[in-house]
């Protein structure tokens, strides 16, 4: 008996370690199929045009920084546009937060009466393909003279995030524990020193990584954009489709061109990288 | 905690002052675009047009003052933008590029401003200079000017000189359908590694559906006749649809389906094909500095069969939003674009080759551009003089148009149909059935012409 068990000890921490492994395998096969594109964008960038295009694609094609040099420098400047995307993302963002914080609040630190109710009504409004409302609301900025206005975006922007922030604070908030608020009540902590002190510590990671995603969604828009911008409040994304051409090579340009504009959303998504790992984890008192 | 708190007002406050620093910028990089002194142009992406723009702060702004506001799209989404500002009359845009396709159309719908008046008080831009066909496909039914020609093109054969030498075979001044399907046989059996031709075979209404049409056109065949009776299912129409399904298929390039202008452009370059029957707009290209087959190819007029020619005619041309506050400032730049001046400027700054031609007449009587276009100015001139919009086939026709018919449902329908060609290209069906299909789509559309 006690030689089985000798024996089958370290088979199964085998088989285990070997499924540790080959899931670690799998892991690390599906991250780079995911990276393996954006790497390849990075790389065409430093291209020249014509060895961009070549089929099959070369590996050892030399580098260059030409299509930077143009993307900065060329036809178009890209600041007006990049400044527009910021600022539409930045300001949607934020008004979304002064807007959900309280919504969430009162659906789930202090419910309000059929709660659930609520949270699904809030979600009904994004049932609506965006693409419907896109004609009626051309036409009311037409007739506003909103048409190509960075603030028509920020409201849009606005309004189509705010479900889903109202979702995601909801649930951070809800995480917060109901005896640590009502340990501070018993100290003789008020609102304003509660949602600062005791809620504010907890919930930051969840607000941050909601107001990452709000911004990732408002910098990648670009339907709305498409259509309600033109000449001054052109945004980032639609810049980025003029270099697409039906009669030359852009491929390079294209790619240093997608690069130069993914870096802010990139910067933003790094500099809040741990709150990012504890928000999106769900765990702030876990 | 208490850090992090103070980190997260910190960071709190630094993106509100950043928001209203960046809205600032904005609102400042908005009131520069309304005051009168600037006018804003919707153009589609092409190299000409890149240029233009490169060209335009340091000499037409700087000549007039006027600030010009680029917006550049892709084709497709130009084509979208356009006619969206366009048929709300928005005003946004004061001036863009319209084909001869769209041109007659938007006149129709009142989109556009009529450029009769600006062209009788402007004596420099020398109108009389722009070609015949290119004047009369842009102008409205009711006989006015609409829009101004940035380049023209016309399509013809390209083909290999050197191959054909070796082959000794012979390219005809004007070849024939028939001929050119011999000669892209021969090639094909005798030359490893090398097609007959190289056709379109990519769906859209502006890709397949162009070079096919000119060769319905010359067989007789029409989209519509004259009572708008689709005409997709009539002998001529099969035969012209086969002969260019078949020859593609037995003779053209590997992945036919699937390519279009670009991919073309590719395959002769390479040198994967003896032949290419496209746009003008090609040879350029093939000429252009460090091609591997420049000096290597002819160029003749579009092969033909019941008619006496039957290239295209297909024009880039600036249009003026009816709405537009900035007529005079939009004219201004509309004959600086479309001049004589504009085209020299170009040629000096970066090469008669990459001259917007196709337009004015001057421009081939010019030594310099001759010099550098020798191969191929000469059949592009007459390709793009004898271009009949109006009569291109053997049959009146119920809208005007070569490669198109001018109506608003064309793209879509063009389109539509040319993605069942494809498919028999693909081998996925007959070219009957494709066409039956096709012929079905039309009806609806000539339907709606009949009431």
């Amino acid at each position: 008996m006690s030689a089985v068990t000798t024996t089958a000890a370290p088979s199964a921490n085998l088989a285990q370690r070997g499924k540790g492994a080959f899931l670690g395998l799998l892991a690390w096969a599906v991250g780079l199929l995911f990276f393996l594109p954006v790497a390849w964008m990075v790389l065409t960038s430093f291209r020249s045009e014509s060895d961009a295009a070549t089929n099959p694609p070369s590996l050892t094609a030399p580098l260059t920084l030409d299509s930077y040099r143009e993307f900065f420098g060329g036809g178009a400047s890209p600041w007006p546009p990049l400044i527009n995307s910021l600022t539409a993302s930045l300001l949607s963002t934020l008004l979304v937060l002064v807007l959900a914080l309280p919504a969430a609040y009162a659906l789930s630190i202090r419910p309000v009466k059929a709660w659930r109710d609520v949270l699904f009504f809030f979600l009904s409004t994004k049932m609506l393909p965006i693409v419907a409302a896109l004609l009626p609301i051309y036409l009311i900025a037409q007739n506003l003279g909103m048409l190509d206005n960075i603030w028509l975006l920020i409201i849009l922007y606005t309004a189509m995030n705010l479900p889903i922030a109202v979702w995601m604070l909801q649930s951070f908030l809800a995480e917060v524990p109901a005896s640590v608020i009502e340990a501070a009540q018993i100290d003789g902590a008020r609102l304003p020193v509660i949602l600062y002190r005791v809620i504010m510590p907890i919930a930051g990671p969840g607000i941050a990584a909601t107001s990452l995603i709000c911004f990732i969604f408002s910098w990648n828009e670009m339907l709305f954009a498409r259509v309600l911008t033109g000449v001054t409040a052109q945004t980032a994304p639609v810049f980025l489709t003029s270099f697409i051409t039906s009669q030359g090579l852009f491929l390079a340009q294209m790619c240093a061109a997608s690069f130069a504009i993914s870096l802010p959303v990139l910067a933003a998504g790094f500099a809040a990288q741990d709150k990012l790992v504890q928000g999106l984890s769900l765990g702030a008192v876990k | 905690m208490r850090s992090q708190s103070r980190r997260t007002r910190a960071a709190i406050a630094t993106a509100l002052a950043g928001g209203m620093l960046l809205t600032a910028c904005a609102g400042a990089g908005g009131s520069s675009g309304g005051d009168g002194e600037s006018v804003n142009v919707l153009m589609v992406n092409n190299p000409q047009m890149v240029e233009l723009q490169r060209l335009t702060a340091d000499n037409f702004t700087e000549e007039t003052g006027i600030e010009v506001n680029f917006t550049v799209l892709p084709e497709n989404d130009v084509r979208d933008k356009i006619s969206q500002d366009f048929a709300s009359q928005s005003g946004q845009y004061d001036v863009a590029t319209i084909s001869n396709y769209e041109t007659p159309i938007y006149a129709r719908n009142g989109w556009l401003h009529e450029l009769d008046p600006f062209l009788a008080d402007d004596s420099d831009y020398n109108e009389e200079d722009i070609l015949e066909p290119m004047r009369l496909s842009l102008t409205g039914e009711d006989g006015k000017t609409y829009a101004q020609p940035f380049y023209g093109e016309s399509s013809f054969l390209m083909y290999r000189k050197d191959v054909f030498e070796e082959l000794g075979l012979e390219m005809p001044e004007q070849p024939t359908w028939d001929e050119v399907a011999e000669f892209a046989a021969t090639v094909d059996d005798e030359v490893s590694d090398m097609k007959g031709i190289c056709l379109r075979g990519l769906p859209g209404w502006g890709e397949l559906i162009a070079p096919l049409t000119t060769v319905v056109n010359t067989f007789g065949g029409t989209w519509f006749d004259e009572d708008w009776n689709a005409q997709l299912t009539a002998p001529e129409f099969v035969e012209a649809t086969e002969f260019y399904v078949n020859l593609v298929r037995d003779h053209g390039q590997s992945g036919a389906a699937q390519s279009g202008y670009a991919e073309c452009l590719n395959n002769m370059t390479q040198g994967n094909t003896a032949m290419w029957y496209d746009a003008t707009a090609g040879a350029g290209s093939l000429e252009a500095e460090g091609s591997p087959v420049q000096g290597d190819i002819g160029y003749v007029p579009a092969p033909v069969k019941e008619t006496e020619s039957s290239g295209w005619l297909y024009t880039w041309a600036w249009g003026m939003q009816k709405a537009s506050e900035n007529t005079d400032n939009a004219w201004e730049f509309i004959s600086w674009a479309s001049s004589q001046g504009y085209e020299e400027l170009v040629g000096e700054t970066s090469g008669w080759s990459n001259v917007p031609a196709g337009k004015r007449a001057s421009t081939y009587e010019n030594a310099d551009y001759q010099k550098d276009a020798e191969a191929f100015y000469d059949v592009t001139f007459r390709a793009i003089s004898e271009a009949k919009p109006d009569d291109p086939g053997v049959q009146p026709r119920p809208a005007a148009g070569i490669q198109f018919v001018g109506i608003p449902e064309f793209t879509d329908l063009g389109t539509r149909v040319s993605r069942e060609i494809s498919a028999a290209i693909a081998g996925q069906q007959s070219v009957e059935e494709a066409l039956e299909k096709a012929q079905a789509a039309a009806e609806r559309v000539g339907e709606g012409y009949q009431d």
